[in-house]
């Protein structure tokens, strides 16, 4: 969820200063592998289906199954994903791109290769925008290739024997590769946040890295500042969180500067990040890497795009995060923060237009409920006219505090799109707009919010039904003050002695005397002119 | 009457004159079956009670009138590579012993849906693998013409089956010459249609980019029809072609006045069996007198055409057989040495030594520092002969050559040198290097009364042309009548 950006943005700064004190002389060189599990309905090669949770083995078929004789039949809708994001990251689609096989032996694997792209992969070029401390950066990207997914093999559970279950098996991929342009942790982060925000955007990745939906290998390597030569590099696999990617980085890189800096040499080689140990391991060298011999795949014609295709996708793209996120400060005038975080995730974007949509149409305009007998009407409430901007920026607030702390502790945020929203946008933005409109306090706007969560009530009702429309009709309040000035003529002496910390119980008697619905700047004003003038 | 003997178009017009029902049809060729079995061994696996239900349905059909299919009825084995629906398919291999796939090939279903009963599961070499059917992993399938000589292969089975008159038509698949050369040494019509004419979806993978399904049968009329049942685009297989397919019985008669004939000159070597070549240069004879114009062209780069077949089909093959690991279906053999072990004694135990050899080879070509030297090599080569073709169809609309050098040679004559049996597919495989249509058909007998084939190759989904060409050529001669004499056992 876009809200934990505080908490990394801690964390990253943590790790940055270690990362810099680590590498010394040295500087990293960092290009990410990112899969991510398209969210088409069925395989890349087959019918099946690709929903997540079904019972082992339910969601397969000869097909992906890998039983003799049978062929792989190309999932359109596979290939627009991969050109979506291929627009959306300014890659060339290539009008002819091939499949191919990547052959190696694995349980999971059940026709022991696995259909991929190698030589002419669907785009390449292209890059990915990110901003580290307010510094923009563009992260190119070598290649993106679409590919089938394996099943997995599960292992204790069943005696001595392994388990396969092959649901997952053909499960369309992108695998998003990245020219080796990064260059430390927060570079890496918000390249992944970033790219990750894209796949969603599109509605093509749910971005899921927990549950494996958008996963990450790492090629590092370090050398001397200033060199242009690339070091040996180290892949590391297993990164299945950010805090993964981030720990293990930084770890990856302490122990290559370590290696060089004591005069050692680094060993081209795959390395797996265990989590519980916070450490990488080395998994095999470069001499037992696999040769995937991989060929033309001969059961699957040459991908041929067509540039009408490729047009027509481009024209069903989204507004995409970047340009959202300028748009956001432009157009209602919100701090780059704010509008980071309301754009990082395209549903929070929207709902945050919906809300702010129904303020500009609605505020200050039904004042629901019967207030008290002539407490509306000549209050000095600010106009709602030309309050469009001041309210963009309290609907931020309320987004960006409540409604998403809402989200994340009634764990709302696992789908890619946030369907059942806690409170619908048009009722946050008509509660903030009572607020703007003065119509209640912001104090109360926290009750009536707690009472919408639990009720699901419009925030009109709630006020009318609790009557808690804030009094700031003058003469009311006015003579809720003599009221209170009058039955306390001790302290209003106290206080005119100079004793004016007891403005404080002043006022909460007088919101006493108004069941707290008193217009809290309109109390004070008056008390401070009474108590000061006489 | 010998039912089992008569050609499908007979057999059709018999069963809708009421002469004779498909039960006793079937039943006839189930007995020839049985009769002929133990010296032939045509079939793995035999489906006479399912075989006899269908034939039952299929009378149903007949009855009822209206039905013009012409393989309805009609007595059909499937090479073992192609997938039935609840019926052990194998592809010869100890490996796919006991599977029994849960799907139809696509050819399969299309002879099911055209009222064809399936009677067996025809003998081949393991995953096709082979020139002879000596490379089943279950049996020598023998020549109905001499016992003592090999049927071709790799469906050879298919093809012998057809000619001992266990089915009236057999399917078999041809990935470098396993259709026509069995079809060449058993004297039936034998036939590899254009690459992506037919689907492959459901046969036992070889090499993806060279397999293709064909029909075996007694004349080239009921070559036509089998052809015309299998034939088609299927949006299962991504490498079918979407063109329409012709009434290839309608054009038969057409005749052959006005086709150009090519002869290529690298396909009359030193080397071939004398009869061999007479035989093919009195057909052309009397082709030409048929009032085809022959002449005679050269296709350069014959000569590369094993060396690159070698290569691709190899390459592909240690890929698809990659599949067969023990872990889902088929064999698995234990051992206490875990994942690893389960694997090496699973392929160790169950593929054959031709089939090993093939993935060894086929796995080198794909490694890494080989690739460009050996497979990209290869396929160069192969883009070479593909316009060898191309360019000898400008001049020609048939080019005609032998199937094989030699007529059926002996069991176990060609077993210890794999690159002698290698070189017995040299006429055929370039076919298949070039996606082209081919045909074999009978074209004489030695002197030992053995069958003689004779090659008619055709440009891209021109396989009406080959076969009306075939078909003027069979009704001036007399060889497709010609059954072989099985002692009994």
């Amino acid at each position: 969820m876009s809200t934990s950006g505080t908490v990394d943005r801690a964390a990253g700064a943590a790790t940055a200063a270690a990362e810099r004190e680590a590498l010394g002389r040295f500087e990293a060189v960092i290009g990410l592998e990112v899969h991510a599990q398209l969210l088409t309905h069925a395989k890349i090669f087959c019918g099946c289906s690709t929903a997540f949770g079904a019972p082992p083995n339910a969601n397969s078929c000869p097909v992906c199954l890998g039983m003799p004789g049978v062929l792989p039949v190309l999932n359109r809708r596979v290939v627009e994903f991969a050109i979506r994001l291929a627009l959306a990251t300014g890659c060339t689609v290539a009008r002819s791109s091939r499949w191919a096989r990547k052959n190696y032996f694995y349980p999971d694997l059940p026709k022991g290769y696995q259909i991929s792209m190698y030589e002419l992969p669907i785009a390449t070029g292209g890059g990915v925008d990110i901003v580290v401390d307010g510094a923009a950066k563009r992260v190119g990207l070598t290649r993106i290739h679409m590919e089938e997914d394996a099943g997995k093999n599960i292992h204790d559970a069943h005696g001595d024997a392994s388990l396969v279950d092959l649901n997952r098996a053909g499960v369309p991929l992108l695998e998003i590769v990245s020219e080796p342009d990064i260059r430390s942790i927060a570079e890496a982060g918000a390249y992944l946040r970033t790219l990750r925000a894209l796949v969603q955007y599109l509605e093509i990745c749910d971005g899921n890295m927990e549950e494996g939906s958008f996963r990450c290998d790492a090629n590092v390597s370090i050398r001397p500042r200033g060199a242009t030569a690339l070091g040996v590099k180290v892949e590391i696999k297993n990164l299945n969180s950010f805090r993964a990617v981030e720990k293990a980085l930084a770890h990856e890189i302490g122990r290559q500067a370590e290696v060089l800096g004591g005069g050692g040499t680094i060993v081209q080689e795959t390395r797996l990040w265990d989590a519980e140990r916070e450490e990488t391991r080395a998994m095999r060298t470069k001499e037992h890497a696999h040769d995937y011999r991989y060929f033309p795949d001969p059961d699957l014609l040459p991908l041929v795009v067509d540039e009408r295709w490729v047009a027509e996708i481009r024209g069903t793209l989204p507004e995409l995060p970047a340009a959202r996120r300028e748009r956001f400060v432009a157009e209602y005038g919100l701090p780059v923060y704010d509008a980071e975080v309301l754009t990082a995730r395209r549903d929070v974007a929207d709902y945050f237009e919906a809300a702010v949509k129904s303020t500009a149409a609605e505020a200050g305009a039904k004042v629901a409920g019967k207030p008290p007998a002539g407490a509306a009407a000549e209050a000095e409430t600010k106009p709602a006219k030309g309050a469009a901007k001041p309210t963009a920026k309290a609907v931020s607030n309320w987004v960006m505090s409540e409604l998403l702390r809402v989200v994340r502790e009634q764990r709302l945020d696992d789908a890619l799109t946030i369907t059942n929203w806690p409170v619908p946008p048009a009722d946050l933005g008509r509660l903030v707009g009572l607020v703007e409109a003065a119509t209640i306090s912001g104090k109360i706007a926290k009750t009536v919010w707690s009472e919408m969560l639990a009720s699901g009530k419009a925030p009109e009702a709630i006020v009318a039904e609790k009557g808690l429309v804030q009094v700031s009709d003058r003469g009311a309040l006015e003579s809720a003050v003599d009221g209170v000035l009058a039955a306390n003529p001790d302290k209003v002496a106290e206080y005119r002695g100079g004793k004016t910390k007891l403005f404080g119980f002043f006022v909460g008697q007088v919101m006493k005397a108004t069941d707290g619905a008193g217009n809290p700047q309109l109390v004070n004003d008056l008390l401070r002119a009474k108590l000061g003038g006489t | 009457m010998d039912l089992a003997n008569l050609t499908i178009a007979e057999a059709a017009s018999k069963l809708r004159r009421g002469e004779c029902s498909s039960v006793e049809l079937t039943r006839a060729v189930l007995a020839r079956a049985h009769a002929v079995e133990p010296r032939i061994h045509s079939f793995l696996a035999r489906c006479d009670d399912t075989a006899v239900a269908a034939a039952a349905d299929a009378d149903a059909r007949l009855a009822r009138g209206g039905d013009a299919n012409p393989l309805t009825g009609i007595p059909i084995a499937l090479k073992d590579v192609i997938a039935t629906r609840g019926v052990p398919t194998t592809a010869g291999s100890r490996i796919l012993e006991n599977f029994v796939p849960p799907y139809d090939a696509t050819v399969t279903a299309r002879l099911r849906t055209s009222g064809a009963v399936i009677v067996a599961k025809a003998n081949c070499d393991e995953f096709a693998m082979g020139s002879s059917t000596e490379n089943s992993a279950f049996a020598v399938t023998c020549n109905p013409w001499d016992v003592g000589r090999v049927p071709g292969g790799s469906s050879g089975g298919s093809a012998t089956a057809v000619a001992a008159a266990e089915c009236l038509g057999a399917l078999g698949t041809d990935t470098g010459g396993s259709v026509r050369l069995p079809a060449a040494f058993c004297g039936v019509v034998g036939m590899k249609p254009t690459y992506g004419r037919v689907s492959r979806y459901g046969v036992v993978a070889y090499a993806s980019s060279l397999d293709q399904v064909g029909p075996l049968t007694r004349d080239v009329r009921d070559c036509a029809l089998l052809l015309g049942a299998i034939a088609g685009h299927d949006p299962l297989d991504s490498t079918s072609v979407d063109t329409p397919v012709p009434d290839y019985a309608a054009g038969l008669d057409a005749g052959v006045r006005g086709l150009r004939i090519g002869l290529p000159r690298e396909y009359f070597v030193a080397g071939m069996q004398p009869e061999v070549e007479r035989s093919v240069r009195a057909a052309v004879r009397t082709l030409e007198g048929l009032g085809a114009a022959v002449t005679e062209v050269s296709l350069p780069h014959t000569r590369y055409g094993i060396a690159a077949y070698y290569l691709i089909a190899t390459a592909e093959a240690s890929s698809n057989l990659a599949r067969y690991d023990g872990v889902k279906y088929g064999r698995r053999s234990q051992g206490n040495g875990g994942l690893l072990e389960m694997y090496r004694r699973t392929r160790a135990e169950g593929f054959g030594r031709e089939v090993k050899r093939r993935i060894m080879l086929g796995t080198y070509a794909l490694s890494a520092g080989y690739y460009d030297a050996y497979y990209l090599k290869a396929q160069k080569v192969r883009t070479l002969i593909r316009r060898d073709f191309a360019a000898a169809f400008e001049r020609c609309d048939v080019l005609v050559t032998p199937v094989a050098a030699t007529t059926a040679f002996p069991i176990g004559a060609r077993t210890a040198d794999p690159l002698q049996m290698y070189l017995t597919d040299v006429c055929t495989i370039p076919v298949n290097l070039a996606g082209l249509p081919g045909l074999s058909l009978p074209c004489g007998f030695d002197g030992a009364g053995l069958p003689i084939g004779l090659q008619i190759i055709g440009a891209p989904f021109a396989e009406e042309t080959v076969l009306r060409a075939a078909h003027a050529y069979e009704q001036a001669t007399e060889w497709h009548r010609r059954r072989p004499q099985i002692g009994a056992t």
